[in-house]
């Protein structure tokens, strides 16, 4: 019982950050309608600039101020985060926004990088809460009753501000109906940066709150993502109360987790967030969340067509210049280019999910390194000839989609995004803390392809013919009926279901079929280095593959590949510098900003203006 | 007090309003007539600009507010009441008033929120409640006391009488004609031509997107062919 106790009280003392981050998000997403990515890394700067107050304000006043402090500055970078890369996005798709935040992600890591270095920094004790409790014979850090006792205060000063105020009022009504709110009088871009501004300030306190218990290192960004998302998702997106059970069960499941059942932390809150989806659809008090009915602006979409003469005839010469690649380029270049064309294919499964579909999966890892994982499982455990392992990785990943597609596809929007998430963050778990089958962090070594196949002119010629195959696969499933009928889910779907479309199957088999495409490009990615990682099933790497269509361009059918191609190759070029990360994410953000067509839409735009395309019809 | 003089407005490639001219002097009531589609909507959602003409030119008291962002627009003092409603439905009664209330404005009513219960007395019990807990015809009124609570010395009303009962019909009639004579500039679309002949003095007529009569509703009367060609159903 006193064990149990004192278990309780520290889940309850690790959901105080939690919740903090948590609520900033939702808030952010309530009225903004952005899905803030880069709030993990405002967490990040919060413990930073926390610590550097902390080093420099003596006594427990400047451990205290140090901890406001923080909260302000980081409040301060979200106003300038939301007037320098949002304000100008605010009109563009949903979508746009996210990978704007993905840039920034990356801008803040390396600038934190610059300012603190690579070292871990301990965080300072607070003053006078050295030491512990007794609480019925169990030692308790005085800092976690602190921290118990605080947050109640926080979260209710919250809820007055939310319930009680009248800006409280008019962030309410903005999160349901901000036209209206403006054509009230109400100057919307003031609300906008005052909430993201309170949002930021939330996660800076989390992150300076949590210094003694966890310090600051430079993965606390990622780390925290998972777990903020998942509380905003089981407590309901826009929702305070919510955000605070959710937080409470969460880190209180955590506690016992790590006693009971240590080889499941990481995949049980994923299980939480699967079963609350699939009873609360919208989390415990959220309200039904339709993408795109906030005033979404967009283009209507472009008809997609066959490629032109011209189009075609560039991508034959492209082809055979690559299928001539052996005669002239080193052994490296053909080792980088079975890297992009890989990736290609692993950008095309997702385009067609993405921007034929209108699915926007946060997950498609999952299915790439699912796909890297059957096979290399096969290898090792069955002793499986390396064509058998092959042909089985695309059609398990396939499976693997078909399954979780099912799950998934009975939300949409946000939520569809968020549970896709879940799944690939489920199997990553797995896969990691699962090491006697899977070798956990060591991964899979000495999955080699057959005998034919070892010389590197072979392998290459070997991706090359399955990516670009893979490739016009999905472009022939694209013009064909099924293709059709996809689309005619995306833009409307009880339109397409009144013509007799089943979307509810269009959009499942979709699913797998997206799925099984990005398990070949695992499958290749496997017997190409021989080895596989748990970082192969990484939220990183699905964002990897969500940044590259966007910034190819969504709306396009090239999009995905042109982008996978364009950004492995700078990739491979920033990597030698020491903060590439900075640039790219300047890159990313500029982008976004400049020409949201992507590169192929700009391209067109380009080629229209100059009279070389002819005009769409409905351009 | 309101001058729009030919502005064009488009929904994407569609060309709603064409050349649209139109003049509210102070103190009237218009009503603005036309079938479904003729662009009603539109006019009032281009003076509001919550779609921007692509040209042509509106001006408010003198002032050019083509370019300005709408909520600089109401603070001028135009209020707008959306055909929609759009009440905000999550928050009371007392709350979507909240969200509507302005600094008081020289020259127009400042209202508050028990006069407005005196206005409309359904709300006044109603207070607390949610906003999606309303009926229609409650619904239509707290888009209009929403809207009052910025003080507007002009207002925009889209179709108040559209899908609600009779009885509120009547209601609404009562209280545009206090409005007015307490000062307030209505434009008013409708489609209801009864209602528009027990609340408003000119009448303009729009058919496709432009102009096709303007008077006074007594004139109108004396010419049903006009009426007949533009209005009938």
């Amino acid at each position: 019982m006193e064990f149990f106790v004192a278990q309780l009280l520290t889940g309850l003392a690790n959901a105080s950050s939690l919740f903090l981050v948590a609520c900033g998000l939702s808030l952010i997403f309530g009225v903004t309608r952005i899905v803030n990515f880069a709030h993990g890394s405002l967490y990040m700067l919060g413990a930073y600039v926390g610590y550097s107050f902390m080093q420099t304000l003596p006594g427990a006043v400047g451990f205290w101020g140090a901890i406001l402090l923080a909260g302000v500055v980081v409040g301060i970078i979200g106003v300038l985060i939301e007037v320098l890369v949002l304000r100008p996005v605010y009109r563009a798709p949903e979508l746009f926004q996210l990978v704007a935040t993905f840039g920034v992600i990356l801008v803040i890591q390396d600038l934190t990088l610059i300012i603190w270095g690579p070292e871990d920094l301990l965080g300072p004790r607070a003053p006078g809460l050295r030491g512990v409790y007794r609480i019925m014979g169990e030692p308790i850090p005085k800092y976690d009753i602190v921290l118990l006792a605080i947050t109640p205060f926080i979260a209710l000063a919250l809820w007055y501000l939310i319930t009680q105020t009248r800006v409280g009022v008019l962030v309410r009504a903005a999160t349901q109906d901000r036209e209206m709110v403006g054509a009230l009088g109400v100057n919307q871009a003031v609300l906008f940066t005052g909430v993201f501004a309170l949002g930021s300030a939330l996660a800076g306190l989390g992150g300076a709150l949590q210094l003694p218990k966890g310090g600051a290192d430079l993965l606390m960004d990622f780390h925290i993502l998972a777990p903020v998302f998942v509380v905003v998702v089981i407590g309901g997106m826009g929702s305070l109360p919510g955000a605070y059970l959710a937080a409470v069960i969460i880190s209180v499941l955590n506690v016992f987790g790590v006693t009971y059942l240590p080889q499941s932390t990481l995949v049980l809150m994923f299980v939480v967030m699967v079963v609350v989806l699939m009873i609360r659809p919208y989390g415990l008090f959220g309200r039904e969340e339709v993408a795109g009915e906030h005033g979404q602006v967009g283009e209507p979409e472009l008809p997609i067509k066959p490629a032109s003469t011209n189009v075609r005839l560039i991508v034959m010469v492209g082809l055979a210049l690559l299928a001539l690649l052996p005669l002239f380029g080193s052994s490296f270049a053909m080792v980088l280019t079975t890297d992009i064309l890989i990736f290609c294919l692993f950008a095309a499964s997702l385009h067609f999910l993405l921007g034929l579909g209108g699915l926007v999966s946060f997950g498609h890892a999952a299915y790439y390194g699912g796909g890297a994982y059957i096979a290399a499982l096969l290898v090792t455990h069955a002793n499986s000839p390396m064509e058998l392992a092959f042909i089985l990785a695309p059609l398990g990943a396939g499976l693997a989609a078909l399954a979780i597609g099912w799950v998934c596809l009975r939300l949409t929007g946000v939520y569809f995004a968020m549970l896709t998430l879940a799944f690939a963050q489920l199997l990553w778990s797995l896969v990691f803390q699962w090491g006697s089958v899977t070798g956990g962090d060591d991964g899979l070594v000495n999955i080699w392809p057959s005998d034919w196949l070892n010389s590197t002119t072979a392998f290459f010629y070997f991706a090359l013919i399955f990516s670009v195959g893979g490739i016009l696969v999905l472009r022939h499933v694209a013009h064909s009926p099924f293709g059709y009928a996809l689309r005619a889910a995306r833009d409307s779907k009880r339109q397409a279901e009144s013509t007799g479309i089943n979307t509810q199957r269009v959009q499942l088999l979709a699913f797998g079929f997206a799925g099984l495409m990005g398990g070949l490009a695992g499958a290749l990615f496997v017997f190409s280095k021989g080895s596989v990682f748990p970082n192969e099933l990484e939220i990183a790497r699905s964002f990897d593959a969500l940044i590259v269509v966007f910034l190819g361009g969504v709306k396009t059918l090239a999009g995905g590949v042109a982008g996978a191609a364009f950004f492995k190759g700078v990739e491979d070029l920033l990597t030698r510098f020491e903060y590439w990360r900075l640039v790219m994410g300047l890159l990313i953000i500029f982008v976004v900003i400049v020409a949201p067509q992507g590169i192929v839409g700009s391209i067109r735009k380009a080629a229209i203006r100059m009279n070389v395309l002819k005009q769409g019809k409905h351009s | 007090m309101l001058e729009v003089d030919n502005i064009n407005s488009f929904y994407g490639k569609a060309h709603v309003l064409r050349d649209l001219t139109l003049s509210v002097p102070h103190g009237n009531v218009i009503a603005l007539l036309g079938r479904n589609g003729a662009g009603k909507t539109t006019t009032i959602k281009s003076i509001m600009q919550l779609v921007r003409p692509a040209s042509g030119s509106i001006t408010f008291n003198g002032q050019g507010i083509t370019a300005l962002p709408p909520h600089k627009i109401a603070k001028l003092g135009i209020g707008y009441v959306p055909e929609e409603r759009r009440i905000f439905t999550d928050l009371t009664v007392s709350e979507n008033l909240l969200v509507g209330k302005q600094p008081p404005r020289e020259g127009a009513v400042t209202w508050t929120e028990d006069m407005l219960f005196d206005l409309f007395p359904n709300l006044a019990e109603r207070r607390s409640n949610r906003g999606k807990a309303l009926s229609g015809g409650e619904q239509q009124m707290l888009t209009i006391a929403r809207t009052l609570m910025g003080n507007p010395s002009f207002i925009l009303l889209d179709e108040p009488s559209e899908g609600v009962a009779p009885v509120i019909v009547e209601q609404m009639a009562k209280v545009i004609q206090q409005l007015k004579s307490e000062g307030l500039t209505v434009l008013l679309s409708e489609q209801n031509l009864h209602f528009a002949q027990a609340v408003a003095d000119l009448a303009v007529i729009i058919e496709s997107g432009a102009q096709v009569y303007s008077g006074t509703l007594k004139e109108l009367n004396s010419h049903p062919e006009i009426r007949d060609a533009y209005l009938a159903a």
